[in-house]
């Protein structure tokens, strides 16, 4: 067959190699965010897990007020608050079992307390008396992570290996809508679906990442439909809604378990207070705004619907508000105790074994402060 | 008792084989990156590894080296001990941020009570006419990072060795493979590994009195042939292989450098912010009324690394190390 011979006969094909993965629509995330306070699913909640929630949420605004507080007594260097979050940060980690593992951000400390970790313990980062104040492995948190997202591959590593061990743990990580453009967001996503890992990913969209909103982060839309591109799940949920937190977490968490894999769930939200204590929101937006979120509150939200159906009573709201105080004050008392520091810890832990190197430096520091205490020093 | 024969092994199948034992020995061990399973890595360093122990344990990842280590901090956390290949030097900067931020720090951050196993395998520096951002000596941002273990090593028996000693480590360690080595041979009998080589430790591989070569993985066959030729030129020369840049053995280079009065700090890694800087000044703070003249460096040209064509130019050769040992003030002795 001459070429020209062949050229007549070649009929073109599809690429040999080509087929579909699968098919989009069950990972696509619902046209509005999930909702179950206010609406007739509200009824099918369960109450004792809807008063444990309202409780939780009144001690975590309470616990936001005390820690931000502390930052003007000079007690915390910094606090981000995660006020207008606590339905996030609460119904998440009460969707855990106590064999799985929390992946916090810096803004998570009330995920972190609602694990279980001493409110004390988990403030030390913020403190500055050392970086993680608790064992991570006392109640499977991981150290609030600072650098964003990158705690979220922790989270896959983690979960993978349980896997792999033969553990049905499941792990849930926590970032925020800024943290979504971080490359390590994408990353970990990828790994958890190619892996299939146990991971549920909540991101907390609280409309600003410090002052930029959420229209200069990305072009999706919605954080919920990044999910598709990995093919994984995507869920939308209105994060101030405790219940439909709750369920939509718990479902994810209940599906990873069972090896159906990651989910990402994008949980709509808004920080009303700054960014921390040192940062001025007025520089990036208005009075409005805020007001209207005010009026979605979610302990608001929480509280409605307890006392609509007689489920909360004044002297419930009373008993809540108090057990915070308890709380706040506890934390006060113990914040207001000057941390016990000891300059030579600076070299522990740096390896298993202090190299010779920092052996030298460290008699050098030991030398400094026993000069400072004789008072010779310079 | 038999008499096994010692035939010639390269440093990447005594590599192979560190990796193999480690695994065998603890299940824990699980290797990951780009291509290490069916492929058996670009160098062919994990090459059976999948088909011995499955895929689990030696996993093919998705190309992304931030998403490996971080992955591998989980894992970690979770009690395993992951050993994660970056496929090249320069590929590994992309996981920068997780091993400075996480890898390095993690034990510091929790107080001892989150160490984190991790052998991290990065084939590194130049001589094998790689293409652009296949030939870096990063070694100098990863011992600028305290939490780090920093090795490498010159030899078979020391790449078998150490990594056994790297993977058995509870701290991080960075292990840099010199890839122009990996086809280099030696005597060594795969039956009978060497024993695991402690982490911190150098050796002298050539005794000498007229002055100390310091130097460390590529450079390290480099040095020696310098000391050969040097003979013709009446300097008995020493070499001392580092083979541990994190942690520093201060003591095996001073007690040289103090013997010989005099030493040149070889390396291909750039000298301006290079290891070599460091490693002077500490030979200096230590031996400076030994020295019969100033340290001096022999590194890589501060440029980016050059096209494979002009390489030869770059790398640190026997000439140009002469030419440095010519400077060492030898006419004050007269």
């Amino acid at each position: 067959m001459t070429v020209m011979e062949q050229r007549g006969a070649y009929r073109p094909s599809p690429p040999p190699a080509w087929q579909p993965r699968m098919d989009p629509a069950p990972l696509l995330p619902d046209a509005e965010p999930h909702r179950v306070l206010g609406t007739e699913a509200a009824a099918k909640a369960d109450p004792d897990l809807l008063r444990r929630l309202y409780a939780q949420l009144v001690r975590g605004r309470r616990y936001n007020a005390q820690a931000t507080a502390l930052t003007k007594q000079g007690r915390l260097a910094v606090y981000p608050s995660s006020t207008g979050q606590e339905a996030c940060e609460i119904a998440a980690a009460l969707a855990l079992e106590e064999r799985d593992w929390l992946f916090p951000s810096y803004r998570d400390t009330l995920a972190v307390v609602a694990r279980g970790v001493d409110p004390v313990e988990a403030l030390t980062l913020l403190r500055g008396d050392w970086h993680t104040g608790y064992d991570p492995y006392a109640h499977r948190v991981a150290p609030l992570s600072t650098p964003l997202a990158t705690q979220l591959p922790h989270a896959v590593g983690l979960a993978h290996a349980a896997r792999l061990k033969g553990d049905d743990v499941v792990a849930l990580a926590m970032v925020g809508d800024g943290g979504t453009s971080e490359g390590d967001f994408h990353e970990a996503l990828n790994f958890a679906a190619v892996w299939q890992a146990p991971v549920v990913f909540l991101v907390q969209n609280n409309g600003f990442a410090i002052s930029v909103p959420l229209a200069k982060q990305t072009a999706a839309p919605s954080l919920a439909h990044k999910a598709v591109g990995y093919g994984m799940r995507g869920r939308l949920v209105d994060g101030n809604d405790a219940a439909a937190v709750h369920e939509v977490l718990s479902d994810a968490v209940r599906h990873a378990r069972a090896g159906g894999g990651p989910t990402l769930i994008e949980a709509v939200t808004y920080r009303i207070d700054a960014h921390t204590n040192a940062d001025d929101a007025t520089r990036y937006r208005g009075d409005a705004e805020v007001a209207a979120w005010r009026d979605h509150d979610p302990i608001l939200l929480l509280e409605r619907e307890l006392t609509g159906r007689e489920l909360l009573d004044e002297e419930g709201i009373a008993a809540a508000r108090e057990d915070a105080e308890t709380m706040a004050a506890d934390l006060r008392e113990r914040m207001n105790r000057d941390p016990r520091l000891d300059p030579l810890d600076i070299f522990a832990h740096v390896y298993a074994e202090p190299t010779p190197q920092l052996q030298e430096q460290q008699a050098l520091l030991r030398a400094e402060l026993e000069a400072e205490q004789e008072g010779g020093r310079r | 008792m038999t008499t096994v024969a010692v035939k010639p092994a390269t440093m990447a199948q005594a590599l192979t084989r560190a990796l193999r034992d480690a695994m065998a020995d603890d299940p824990a061990v699980h290797v990951m990156g780009e291509d290490v399973g069916t492929l058996g890595g670009v160098f062919r360093v994990t090459d059976g590894l999948a088909k011995e122990f499955g895929e689990d344990r030696c996993t093919d990842t998705p190309l992304a080296e931030a998403g490996i280590l971080g992955t591998a901090v989980g894992m970690a956390m979770y009690g395993l001990r992951p050993v994660v290949e970056m496929q090249f030097d320069a590929f590994a900067y992309p996981a920068f941020e997780q091993l400075a931020s996480h890898v390095a720090k993690m034990r510091n951050r929790t107080r001892g009570a989150m160490p984190l196993p991790i052998t991290i395998r990065v084939p590194y520096g130049g001589g094998i006419g790689g293409v652009e951002h296949h030939s870096d000596s990063s070694e100098a941002y990863y011992m600028a990072t305290p939490g780090l273990h920093v090795v490498t090593p010159a030899t078979v028996a020391d790449a078998y060795g150490l990594l056994r000693a790297a993977i058995a480590s509870d701290d991080p360690v960075v292990f840099l493979e010199p890839k122009r080595l990996y086809w280099s041979k030696d005597a060594w009998n795969p039956e009978h590994p060497t024993a695991v080589e402690p982490i911190g430790r150098a050796v002298v591989r050539r005794s000498g009195r007229s002055a100390t070569l310091i130097t460390y993985g590529p450079s390290v066959p480099v040095c020696l042939e310098a000391a050969e030729a040097a003979q013709a030129e009446g300097w008995d020369l020493e070499v001392v292989d580092l083979r541990s840049l994190v942690p520093f053995d201060d003591e095996t280079v001073a007690a040289s450098v103090r013997r010989t009065g005099r030493a040149v700090v070889v390396h291909e890694s750039g000298g301006f912010g290079g290891p070599g800087g460091e490693i002077a000044a500490r030979v200096t703070e230590r031996c400076f009324h030994h020295l019969e003249a100033p340290v001096l460096r022999v590194a890589g040209f501060d440029i980016p690394y050059p096209p494979p064509m002009l390489e030869r130019h770059h790398l640190p050769g026997v000439d140009r190390i002469l030419d440095a040992v010519a400077r060492l003030q030898w006419e004050a002795e007269g």
